[in-house]
This record gives C-alpha cells, structure tokens and sequence, in this order.
C-alpha cells in the first residue's frame, strides 16, 4: 500500500465521507470511559480498603487479583459470553450482543488493575499518615476517602493503565458484543475485520485514531497530574 | 477553660510495652494533673515517644492502662487529646484544607469549620499562607500548622514529640511561644524533648525517662538543681546514657 492511498484514505476517513466512522469512534469511546469510570467507582474504594484492612486470607486475594491484571481479554470474554448467554445465569438481561454486554466485559477487565494500583499506592501513604489519620479517630474504612483524596493524582496513572487496557483490547468486545454494524462495532473490531477483508486503508485509519484518542487522553490526564501535584506539594 | 469537666488528670498505671518479648517500657505509673507543662527528657530510644503513643492511644498497652479522668479522655464522643509528632504529617492539600480536615474528622459543621479555621489562622500568624499546599511550607512554618490543627480541635491536653528537633532556633523559638500560649490557656502539655535548655525554659514538670522507665519525677526547678539519681546527674551533664 502506498502512502497516497493512506493519506487519501485518511482524509476520508476523517472528512467523514465513509459512513459509521464516527459512530463507531463515538460508541467505543462511550463503552470505553463508563467501563473505566465503574471500575473507578468500585474498585479505588476496594482497593484503598484492601490496603488498610488486615484479615486471613488478605495475601492471597491481593495475590489473585494480581493476577487477574493479566486475563486474557478472549477468556474474559468468554466467561461473560456464557454468563450472559439466553441460558446463562445472567441470560434474562438480555445483554448479549449489546454495548451493556461490552461495557460489561471491559469492567472485568480494568477492574483488577484499578483494584491492585489503588492498594499500592494506598499502602505507600498510609505508612505516612496512619498514626495521623488514627489521631483523629479516622481508622479502617473512615480513613478510606481521606487516603483516596490524598492519592488523586497517583490514581490517575491506574485509571490511564486501565483506559489502556480497555481501548486496546479486541477480544472481549467481539465475543460478547457481536461486532454488529451501527451497533456494536468498536474501532478494535472494525479493524480487525477490515484488516481481514484485506482493506488496509480503512483499517490503518481506525489504528490512527484509535491512538490519537489514547495519546490525547493521556497528555491530558499528564499535564492534569503535573500541574495538580504541583499545586497539591 | 473548659469548664469543670476536664478530662484530666491522666493516670498511668503499670504501663508496660513490649514488641517481640523485648521490653521498651516497664511499668509506668504516675498521674499528670491539669495544666502545665511536663517535659519528658531523657536518651534517644528511652522510650519518650512511646510513652506519648500509648497515652494518646496510638498503641495498645502489652500490660497496664491509661485513665483519663473524665473515663475516656473524649468530650461528646470526639478525642479531647492531640498529638503532634517530630515530622510533622502534612495533607497533600492547603493550610486551610489540612486544618478543614481535621475538623470535619471530629464532625464539626460548615460553619463552625470556617470560624475554626479561620480562628487558628489568625491565632499561629499562617493566615497569609492559608491557599498554600502544606507540603512546600517550611518546617517551622509546618509545624505550627500541627499545633494549629490540635488547637482548632480545641483539645484540653497535647502531646508533643520532639516538636522542633527538625527546626533552625528561630523557628523554634516560634514553636515554644506557641507552647506557652497553649499553656496559658489552661491546656495540658506533654512535651518530649531531648533539647534539656527547652525543658528548662518550659517545663513545670519533668520526668526523666531511661530504658523504658521513668528514672526520675520532680518538679523543673528541683531536677535541673538537684538530680537525685547519679544517672540523672550524668545525663544533666551531657554524658551520653545508654
């Protein structure tokens, strides 16, 4: 392919003269950011808890969920398929094959990486102000948004990793979303069918801005931390 | 100042402390009435600071017991006791935030966080630094925002652990103005030091702490003249105690 083609093919892309683009851009992005801001809302709380919290077993489940960082988005996938299929335990949902089902799977996915990056940093800072926070009475659970406020701009980089993880992957959103036209068909999986289909042009035009979208995510929440931290000392 | 309820005095009985089947503290006993300063002096690792934990409550006691006077040592439910500790801890936020927050711990209202904060602003002179992040003050200027926030919580009795060990003699100077101003207010103070010129110029009281117990209790006056114990005399003479 040459770099005419590319370019031409880019300016189409994006001068949206090719049909559904910006639908499929719009509706990642939407699956993308309500899959990662319900993993926030879950999983700092939980993991800020994880870090105060002593009881048997602990070591084990931060050793799991550690783990669980690293799940293939196709097994994943996989399980909610079954979870959510007409005779799964989730079946009457009626969520297979819809963005639900999608955001569903992304969750599964960001979620042990929120969980397991909030407890580090969490345990980190609650070295420096546990006998603080135990001074005023705040221990356990009641230290838990004094410490999630205290490690705002450390959380940022988790969410990022977790954005990372749920932009990127191709695998669970196909299975449990179905790739349908106008419905749910994500930039990962518009491209992998159109590099199927052999038609590059289109499919290195998704890839474009499916990065642009992550690197201008990303300078966003850098330049957030930078100059919150600043401000914070 | 507050009243006759105080929860004062404190009493310490057969406080003992130990971690891993090694003793840091044996046997304490004593009783801390209202008012005053009472200086806790002696050797790095005498067992001072873990003296004001255990009193505080940061610790819980091997053997022993701390009774305040009141029973618990609260005022409506919320600690009538603070500690400030040798580095001070400072919120990733404001001066004005990091004293907000302490009061919204002790469930204070809106409003009566606003008048608070406001009140000890003024009173420790950091109302000019009131939007500056705590963490890029100076260490003095930090560790008045610790005594500021136990005052905003308008506690009867501080704890203090080595409060200007970290600090150049102006600002210290600052820091024992401050401890004289809390004093004359009718609060409790707590004051452990290794700085004995500090202990004289503050203290009405001193307990001279060596190898987990308390070697010597005498009013200031009577210690600093006439030592009773020979480890007392050596430590007044600056030879090292171990």
């Amino acid at each position: 392919m040459e770099v005419a083609g590319f370019l031409a093919a880019a300016a189409e892309i994006f001068g949206g003269s090719i049909p559904g683009f910006w639908p499929i851009v719009g509706l990642s992005l939407g699956v993308t950011l309500t899959a990662v801001a319900l993993a926030a809302l879950i999983g700092m709380p939980a993991g800020a808890l994880l870090a105060v919290s002593r009881f048997p077993g602990r070591t084990i489940l931060i050793v799991t969920i550690n783990a669980l960082m690293g799940l293939p988005p196709v097994v994943a996938g996989l399980l909610i398929f079954l979870l959510l299929s007409r005779s799964g335990p989730l079946g009457f949902f009626g969520w297979l094959f819809t963005p639900k089902a999608m955001i569903l799977a992304q969750v599964v996915l960001v979620l042990p990486i929120v969980v397991a990056l909030t407890r580090q940093t969490i345990e980190d800072l609650w070295r420096e102000y546990a006998e603080h926070l135990a001074s005023l009475d705040l221990t356990g659970i009641r230290a838990v948004p004094t410490l999630l406020w205290e490690a705002r701009f450390s959380l940022l980089t988790g969410l990022l990793a977790g954005f990372g993880r749920a932009s990127a992957e191709v695998g669970a959103v196909l299975i449990v979303g179905g790739n349908i036209v106008g419905h749910t068909r994500t930039m990962t999986t518009a491209i992998a069918l159109e590099t199927s289909k052999g038609d590059l042009p289109l499919a290195l035009g998704l890839g474009a801005a499916l990065l642009v979208l992550t690197l201008g995510l990303n300078i966003l929440a850098f330049g957030v931390g930078r100059v919150g931290a600043r401000n914070a000392g | 100042m507050h009243g006759p309820t105080s929860i004062m005095p404190l009493r310490v009985e057969g406080l003992s402390f130990e971690v891993n089947g090694r003793r840091l503290l044996t046997e304490v006993d004593l009783t801390l009435d209202r008012g005053g300063v009472v200086a806790l002096v002696g050797p790095n690792g005498a067992g001072k600071s873990l003296f004001l934990r255990l009193c505080h409550g940061l610790l819980t006691p091997s053997a022993g017991a701390v009774r305040w006077g009141d029973g618990d040592g609260r005022r409506a439910g919320v600690k009538a006791h603070a500690m400030v500790f040798q580095k001070p801890v400072m919120l990733r936020r404001s001066v004005g935030a990091n004293l907000t927050h302490a009061l919204a711990a002790a469930g204070h209202g809106r409003a009566a966080r606003r008048r608070r904060v406001e009140e000890a602003l003024v009173r420790f002179r950091l109302d000019h630094l009131a939007d500056r992040p705590a963490r890029v003050l100076s260490g003095g200027e930090q560790q008045r925002l610790a005594i500021a926030r136990a005052w905003a919580l308008d506690v009867e009795t501080l704890f203090l652990d080595e409060p200007t060990s970290q600090l150049d003699p102006a600002a210290t100077r600052a820091i024992e103005e401050t401890i004289v101003m809390l004093e004359g207010e009718g609060r409790t103070i707590v004051l452990a030091t290794h700085d004995l010129a500090q202990a004289r110029r503050l203290a009405r009281r001193v307990l001279f702490v060596l190898g987990g117990r308390i070697h010597e209790d005498a009013p200031a006056a009577a210690f600093f003249t006439e030592p009773k114990t020979p480890e007392g005399i050596a430590f007044l003479a600056g030879d090292l105690l171990a």
